[in-house]
């Protein structure tokens, strides 16, 4: 893995913006306001802070405190937009490795400081805000529920240092009574276990994967790349009256999500008659 | 006035009963209808393929009746099959659910929503189309949200971790009990990637006292500490309806935990009282 892989998220955010002021006094939690598509957007991206007051929560992992002001951050926009007629999208750069793992936090309910941000994420789509998810590095667990797996349209690099997971290999392998050698074994054959971009594809849950000649050290052609594929997925969403997840459900891995939903929808205005 | 032995003799337990029996109790005698039963045969074809042992329910109940009159839909997750945790099916199963009862939101029918958390969270040999469930279902209780109450009980043993924490973290209010465990990182995980003088996962009384029902409730973290009783529990969980959607969800509160949290001494590890002392009487 390479050393620099957690400040890829403050990289790209930096980038795209072209180092557009914070909007917050937040080490951790970047939030600055860009251009997209030649219109007003807000930018998000969780990044290491060495002098984090939370030990646990240093090196870009998304804490007790991150939960929250993403939370605030995501309030704030809906806020502002409340009478807008045209609602501010938002691009969530994504490269968070793991939600915090410590004792303060669990004693201090880091489940819904991550319940914040996913529930503000979740409510600004509904509020019309498009919301788009850049993941350039890692979106492991409940980091990525957190930030921000409730997007209308996820990206995401095609590269080896990009990978989707619900738990680091170690613990994994610890909690399903395997060593980490099987467990490696079973993602090689078993999609929705693999921790690779490619296989992650084929779940159906990214819009669209995109090649980068230099994913830690973006060039201008890289830069122009991204930006370009951000605006067509904003007029992706701008043309898509649908706000809710659904899009997720088309990929040939999820054949048991739309067979469980169509026995559901069935058998419930059954229900609604007698019921 | 019985004495409490005769209480415990005569308690009809809610955490002895399984999922269908959990949701059966909920509902209105007689209406409870199960959708994408047993019958239908929705095994997991991800355990299948490592061959594991697969149910043909998968291991959540979609149970659809009436709760004091009200149109509503039980939730319950089988915390006795593979530890709850949420595959593929099973989370379809829940977010397809929730998904359905905001659409008759829209259209004028008030369908009300319970989930029963037993559950570690992702099902780690289905890891990421579990994880993708589990955004499904927290998207689904936002959106459901707006219109009805949607309550959350986690009654115990199993306890409620991971992404589905962060589920019951959007409900409109939530019921446990002392038997309950409720957090985001489950003890081993954290001994795992932080080691055990951050976590001893064998310290029982570090776990239950930091994040179990008792102080959950007390921090509040969760709405109602309750007996292991059903009739109380169906009691508490329809009294929480009435109230109606709340003025702000506990996940809206953003600016009260970002100032409580600044308060949090960071340079030695919270003992339960700290955190009541944070969080008093759930006024963060």
């Amino acid at each position: 893995m390479e050393t620099n892989q957690t400040t890829r998220g403050a990289t790209w955010l930096r980038m795209l913006t072209g180092a557009a002021a914070p909007r917050y006094d937040w080490p951790s939690v970047q939030v600055c306001d860009a251009p997209l598509a030649g219109q007003p957007a807000r930018w998000i991206a969780v990044v290491p802070d060495p002098a984090n007051r939370f030990p646990r929560a240093r090196n870009g992992e998304v804490g007790l405190v991150e939960g929250w002001q993403l939370a605030k951050a995501l309030q704030d926009l809906v806020d502002e937009d409340r009478d807008a007629p045209v609602k501010r999208p938002v691009v969530a750069v994504i490269d968070v490795p793991s939600q915090a793992y410590g004792r303060r936090e669990e004693a201090f309910g880091i489940h819904q400081a991550l319940a914040g941000a996913a529930g503000a994420y979740a409510q600004a789509r509904l509020a019309g805000h498009p919301v788009i998810g850049l993941i350039v590095g890692l979106a492991m667990s409940g980091a990525f529920l957190a930030h921000c797996y409730q997007a209308n349209r996820l990206v995401a690099l095609d590269d080896p240092g990009v990978m989707v997971h619900a738990m680091g290999k170690a613990s994994a392998a610890r909690v399903t009574l395997r060593t980490v050698e099987a467990l490696e074994q079973l993602a090689a054959s078993v999609p929705p276990m693999a921790y690779d971009i490619q296989n992650y594809a084929s779940l159906g849950l990214l819009w669209k994967t995109l090649q980068v000649s230099d994913p830690a050290h973006p060039n201008e052609q890289d830069l122009a790349q991204v930006a370009g594929t951000l605006e067509a997925a904003l007029a992706d969403i701008m043309e898509d009256q649908e706000r809710s997840l659904s899009t997720r459900l088309q990929g040939r891995h999820r054949a048991a999500s739309r067979r469980v939903r169509e026995l559901l929808e069935q058998e419930w205005e059954a229900g609604n008659q007698t019921n | 006035m019985s004495t409490p032995i005769e209480q415990l003799l005569t308690r009809d337990s809610f955490i002895e009963r399984n999922a269908r029996s959990r949701a059966t109790a909920l509902l209105d005698a007689g209406t409870m209808r199960e959708l994408a039963g047993p019958f239908a045969r929705l095994h997991s074809p991800w355990l299948a393929k490592q061959q594991l042992v697969t149910q043909s329910d998968d291991g959540v109940v979609v149970a659809k009746g009436l709760m004091n009159g009200k149109p509503t839909v039980v939730l319950a997750i089988e915390g006795g099959f593979q530890g709850g945790s949420m595959g593929e099916i099973g989370a379809a199963k829940i977010a397809g659910s929730l998904e359905l009862a905001a659409r008759d939101n829209r259209k004028g029918i008030p369908t009300q929503a319970v989930i029963l958390f037993e559950t570690g969270g992702v099902r780690l040999q289905e890891a990421n189309l579990g994880l993708a469930g589990i955004a499904e279902i927290q998207s689904a209780i936002v959106d459901l949200r707006r219109y009805q109450p949607v309550v959350g009980v986690s009654a115990g043993t199993v306890g409620c971790y991971g992404g589905m924490s962060i589920a019951a973290g959007l409900c409109s209010y939530l019921v446990v009990t002392r038997e309950a465990r409720l957090g985001l990182n489950g003890p081993q995980v954290i001994e795992q990637e932080a080691g055990v003088a951050e976590f001893d996962a064998r310290n029982r009384a570090l776990i239950w006292g930091l994040t179990g029902g008792e102080q959950r409730t007390a921090s509040g973290l969760a709405d109602a500490c309750v007996a292991d009783d059903t009739l109380e529990i169906r009691a508490t969980v329809a009294a929480l309806f009435a109230r109606g959607v709340p003025a702000r969800h506990r996940s809206e509160r953003a600016a009260d935990y970002l100032a409580a949290l600044a308060r949090v001494d960071t340079s030695t590890q919270p003992v339960a009282a700290d955190v009541r002392a944070i969080y008093p009487h759930g006024d963060a």
